[in-house]
């Protein structure tokens, strides 16, 4: 594509991208306070040449976002740049006023968000916003425009290229979404684009294709990027290096190789040996804790959403369901538990037949089968203490009072690695890890046989989710309780189940040991979900296009 | 974004400036209602001088259209339309969100039905609807808070039945009905703690609605009947000196606005300290 | 055109439509009944407690009391129905030729406070939108809390206090005939329009606030300043064609108010219209004018409430563009 030649001469000398020094502060207000200020960004420098890819990486208020939006000069919020520069071809945009950061914005600095869902204009076409930009800066005429954003869909791999810029935003699946805003950013040739977590919130085996369109694109225009990412295996497929940051400021910054292959701080260490944890895969006992026989249940009656589904939980063993969103996982949960009585179907549970209906079920049923939930903030009464929600299993199924009650919250609080000071706390002054842990020693109080995990890490930070799955490692030996484990991860999977149950629109499709299910010969969907997880090792994603190309092509 | 153990507060308690305004007028209005009888400085209906006397040393507020003191009627009112307006506002709530809750957690026929005839209720402004009943039943105090209560309990319901099945959808409830806890268990100890703060600040928003609906039910001469005062009805009293300028009228009006301002600041303090301890984002 | 066969919108707007209707039709059956409650009887109610039997008797006839309540109803919905609204019991005149100059000025009243209450409601909810947190946003949500609390009364007597006493400025009784000329009866209107947009302005402009805040806190507004858009071209390309649905929904809601804030107004300035004739009728009891002026008040606040609704239809663009 003709680019640069275009472009305005500058500066061969300096970089692309220079951040000197920013800092970043925001004031929150609230309500009947004083204003606070909290620093979001401390002194991060970085530099970024002409076409290269830096990925930022780090947890949820690492101040990656933040970051990436002041290079566009913008905060969001209550955000303000308090301090440092930022030169673009070695100019400093943050001396040139509303007027010059309008002049680069869209021009020659664009954003891919997160969710491009809620970042297009309901009311407008797709093609009105795709080279609205374009138009603005004068890059293009409409026809121009038009054409590029055309050959732009083309090659981001979008469904009918030509006519789909006519379609509002909600006409179009969320992939493509995150597709076609990668090419509005594209569209005005800009010199730099920040990329904003964009593979987020699709599904694995969606992901796998945004990205590989993404980096396509990437090294066709030529463009420098800026990736911003909790994920370290995605950014190492994009990026040239990387930046680790943590509560602000930069802890690591390499070349991506060196990142990923040697680590020098120890919180970089402990990011690339995220989920490594080893498990020693158990056999299956004689008589399963929980048997579950074609179930098939129906939202309203109509929508089937499980359809003869079929597993087997063994004592003091972990199965892992896996699956994308929709494959009817969590629906299984809701069905075992009684909350979705199934319309046909047999539930077996320490031996005794369970009744579909939660009402109908007896105290030991319901207290030998523990849930615990994806989000924690939300599972516990935010009205009652630490305390309250752990002794209250303790005082309904054993009739604990007092101090005997006490000593056993105490005694859980122990397991879950909290100390005693969290008896009176209230579950919003706890971390996420910390509400997480206090729902596990909730489900544990009731010395269940059977614990249901619906996605518990999936909503915390990577290393917090390893602590969390560790410690049901620890427990599950301590009290030799079995889980049903739900998730999307298969990196999870691999950490912790004995068992594994693949599930695609509300079927089991493949079942059996972890070993069984994870050596070929594969089936289909399997095989797509396998290849799509994202490995932390460097071109990774070439690979596993190239083998799914094959496969496509096999077919 | 993770939520870091929030800084306390701590040290920073103080009352806002308009929420101690409001304190003031709120204790100043119900002192005058429990005390009435003993503060005021002349009987209910006694005529003590001319009609319309302007204010003075003698007669704070001057005298009414029958040569009333102004100031007595006016610590009567207060009595009157607090307790009439407390009494309807208790009554709609009791039942609003009584039913409220119930059609929440029930849920299935009951729910439907009582929704379906509140959407009803509520497509007929309330004051037309008001009249309508009130041009039939006799007019008394207890007809006027039945009225009242039963008209207002229709915001009461569809603001409780929404906050429980709010509540009732999320996982906390989940994980107690799967414990096994009874519905007593779930509305008392997990639903109803939760859904106090917005209940209570609605509190003071149908308590201010109560005030007015009375006053302008009276105004219109249909709410508290003479001799009987209340503010609206000495509103009404007085309305004709307004032309001559005697700003009699204005009095009653004024405590009327004043009492409904007080309470909104205060409900809106206290609406706004309790979603600060949720850690909720405030007023966006 | 058979419903399924039509496009999602037309149907929804079908179907919002007949709702209407069918709420109009239960209202009506609840205005009947609301004036049936009582244990005693109309006739009584209006000969007193001191009426011979006869008198009551003939009176009862001469209602048709004597008939079962549902046969009354009917016969009421079927004069509605054809422009016949009754007679009224204190004056024994045709209600419906009473009542339609009546219904006119109270029309006039509302749509000249509706006139300037808007357009003012509108202008002020975005600039506390544009200067948000700032001196102009907290004194518009602070006049917006106070007059929120106001009885009407209050700011109508004031306004008369000082604009009709003291400056004599404007009459502070609103004495409208008909054909009077169009300038003077802007001036008698004056006040109580004054009063009226004074009561609705705040509900809507903290509404119109609200409304266009949500719009502007989207993330695509963000993303079209990114772009490097002119604040004015986002609110223009971006935030209007959003807002405009939300901002007709909050108008119509509190048009609807209006209407009803129009009952106490009239009786302040003494203007002839519906609001006054339904008070006064309310206090003689007089029950066939009360059914008839609070079911005309129910349909203008219904027909309003369906406006909302159908705008907010009509505005979305997932529904204007299906799948």
């Amino acid at each position: 594509m003709p680019k640069a030649a275009m472009k305005r001469p500058h500066d061969e000398s300096c970089s692309l991208l220079e951040i000197r020094k920013l800092r970043i502060e925001a004031t929150s207000y609230s309500p009947g306070g004083d204003p606070q200020n909290t620093v979001i960004v401390d002194d991060v420098s970085l530099k970024l040449e002409k076409g290269r890819v830096l990925g930022l990486i780090g947890e949820s208020g690492a101040g990656k976002s933040t970051i990436g939006l002041a290079s566009m000069g913008y905060g969001r919020g209550g955000v303000r740049i308090t301090g440092g520069e930022v030169l673009l071809n070695g100019r400093n945009i943050l001396a040139r006023g509303v007027q010059g950061l309008r002049k680069v914005r869209g021009n020659k600095v664009c954003y891919v968000a997160q969710s491009a869902a809620a970042a297009f204009n309901p009311a407008l076409r797709l093609m009105e916003q795709v080279i609205e930009s374009a138009l603005l800066h004068r890059i293009a005429t409409r026809a121009d425009a038009e054409r590029r954003a055309i050959a732009l869909f083309k090659n981001l791999g979008l469904p009918n290229p030509e006519t789909i810029g006519r379609r509002y935003p909600h006409q179009v699946s969320g992939g493509q979404l995150q597709r076609v805003m990668t090419a509005m950013a594209l569209c005005s040739e800009p010199d730099l684009i920040v990329f904003d977590e964009p593979t987020t919130a699709l599904d694995v085996t969606t992901q796998i294709d945004v990205l590989a369109a993404i980096k396509d694109a990437i090294r066709d225009t030529g463009v420098a990027a800026l990736y911003i990412t909790h994920d370290l295996s995605v950014v190492a497929q994009v990026s040239d290096e990387i930046m680790v940051l943590r509560h602000g400021k930069m802890v690591e910054h390499g070349e991506t190789r060196q990142i990923i292959e040697a680590p020098r701080t120890e919180y970089t260490k402990a990011l690339v040996s995220v989920r490594s944890i080893e498990h020693q895969e158990k056999r299956p006992a004689a008589c399963p804790v929980l048997e579950v026989r074609n179930i098939t249940a129906a939202y309203g009656g109509h929508v089937k959403v499980l359809q003869e589904v079929s597993i087997e939980v063994h004592p003091g063993q972990t199965l892992a369901v896996v699956g994308e969103s929709g494959s009817g996982k969590s629906t299984l949960a809701r069905a075992i538990t009684g909350l979705l009585p199934p319309t046909s179907g047999m539930i077996t549970f320490a031996g005794r037949t369970l009744t579909p209906r939660l009402a109908e079920r007896s105290t030991d049923d319901l207290r030998e089968l523990q849930l615990i939930y994806q989000m924690a903030d939300v599972a516990m009464n935010p009205r009652q203490t630490v305390g309250t929600i752990i002794g209250r299993p303790l005082e309904f199924y054993f009739g604990m009072r007092g101090r005997e009650r006490d000593h056993r919250v105490a005694e859980l609080l122990d397991e879950i690695e909290m100390g005693k000071g969290f008896v009176d706390r209230y579950p919003a002054e706890l971390s996420g890890g910390q509400k997480q842990r206090v729902c596990i020693a909730r489900a544990l109080a009731a010395r269940p046989k059977l614990i249901i995990c619906d996605e518990v890490t999936s909503a915390l930070d990577p290393l917090v989710a390893d602590g969390i799955l560790k410690l049901l490692l620890r427990l599950q030996k301590i009290e030799d309780v079995a889980y049903l484990f739900i998730t999307h991860d298969l990196a999870t999977v691999k950490a912790i189940a004995d068992s594994i149950a693949v599930m695609y629109q509300g079927r089991v499709v493949r079942y059996g040991s972890k070993t069984e299910v994870l050596t070929p010969p594969f089936d289909a969907y399997t095989d797509l979900l396998l290849s799509s997880v994202p490995e932390m090792e460097l071109g990774w994603l070439e690979s596993a296009i190239k083998g799914r190309r094959m496969a496509s092509g096999g077919n | 974004m993770s939520v870091s153990s929030a800084p306390h507060a701590k040290g920073r308690r103080r009352i806002p400036i308009g929420a101690a305004i409001g304190l003031f007028f709120i204790g100043l209005f119900l002192f005058a209602a429990t005390f009435a009888p003993l503060i005021s400085p002349h009987p209910l209906g006694e005529i003590v001088g001319d009609v319309w006397m302007p204010m003075s040393g003698e007669h704070w507020f001057g005298t009414d259209n029958l040569g009333r003191d102004l100031l007595s009627r006016m610590i009567y009112g207060a009595r009157t339309t607090i307790l009439i307006a407390a009494a309807a506002t208790a009554l709609s709530f009791t039942l609003g969100s009584i039913l409220g809750f119930t059609a929440a957690v029930v849920g299935g026929w009951f729910d439907m039905t009582m929704s379906r005839f509140v959407d009803l209720l509520m497509s007929i402004p309330t004051l037309i609807f008001g009249l309508v009943v009130l041009s039939v039943l006799p007019s008394n105090v207890v007809t006027l808070i039945l009225v009242m209560g039963t008209l207002d309990s229709t915001r009461v319901y569809r603001l409780s039945r929404a906050v429980a099945a709010d509540i009732n959808a999320m996982d906390f409830v989940e994980a107690a009905k799967l414990r096994g806890e009874d519905r007593a268990w779930i509305i008392f100890r997990e639903i109803l703690p939760n859904a106090l703060s917005p209940l209570v600040s609605e509190l003071g928003l149908r308590f201010i609605f109560a005030v007015l609906f009375l006053s302008a039910l009276s105004f219109l001469g249909l709410g508290v009947q003479p001799p009987q005062a209340d503010w609206g009805g000495m509103v009404k009293e007085n309305k004709d000196g307004i032309v001559f300028g005697i700003s009699a009228a204005l009095i009653p009006a004024g405590a009327i606005a004043a009492l409904a301002i007080s309470v909104n600041l205060v409900a809106d303090w206290i609406l706004n300290r309790t979603t600060s301890l949720r850690g909720g984002r405030g007023n966006a | 055109m058979r419903l399924s066969a039509m496009s999602p919108i037309v149907r929804l707007i079908t179907q919002r439509i007949t709702l209407g209707i069918l709420l109009l039709f239960l209202v009506s059956i609840l205005i009947f009944a609301g004036t049936q409650i009582l244990p005693g009887d109309v006739s009584q109610a209006i000969l007193g407690q001191s009426a011979t039997p006869e008198a009551l008797a003939n009176l009862r006839a001469e209602l048709g009391l004597n008939d079962p309540a549902y046969i009354r109803y009917f016969r009421w919905l079927g004069g509605v129905l054809t422009g016949d609204l009754g007679t009224a019991l204190t004056s024994r005149q045709e209600i419906t030729a009473t009542l339609l100059p009546r219904l006119w000025n109270t029309l006039f009243l509302a749509f000249c406070a509706a006139t300037v209450a808007v357009p003012l409601a509108i202008i002020l909810g975005l600039l506390a939108v544009r200067y948000r947190n700032g001196v102009i946003d907290k004194l518009i949500s602070g006049f917006a809390l106070t007059s929120t609390s106001l009885p009407e009364f209050f700011i109508g007597y004031l306004l008369v206090y000082f604009f009709a006493v003291k400056l004599q400025w404007l009459p502070g009784i609103s004495t409208v005939y008909v054909g009077m000329p169009f300038l003077e009866r802007m001036e008698a209107i004056a006040l109580p329009a004054t009063v009226l947009t004074l009561v609705v302005l705040a509900h809507m402009m903290r509404m119109t606030r609200a409304a266009i805040l949500n719009v502007m806190q989207s993330a695509y507004i963000e993303t079209a300043e990114l772009k490097g858009l002119r604040q004015i071209e986002i609110i223009r390309r971006h935030a209007f064609p959003n807002a405009i649905a939300p901002v007709i929904n909050v108008v119509m809601l509190n048009l609807a108010f209006l209407i009803v804030g129009v009952v106490v107004v009239e009786v302040i300035f003494v203007y002839p219209g519906m609001g006054q004739y339904l008070v006064d009728h309310v206090s003689k009891r007089d029950v066939p004018v009360v059914q008839a002026v609070g079911l005309i008040f129910a349909a203008v606040y219904i027909g309003l409430n369906i406006i909302a609704d159908v705008a907010a239809i009509i505005a979305n663009p997932r529904l204007r563009h299906p799948k």
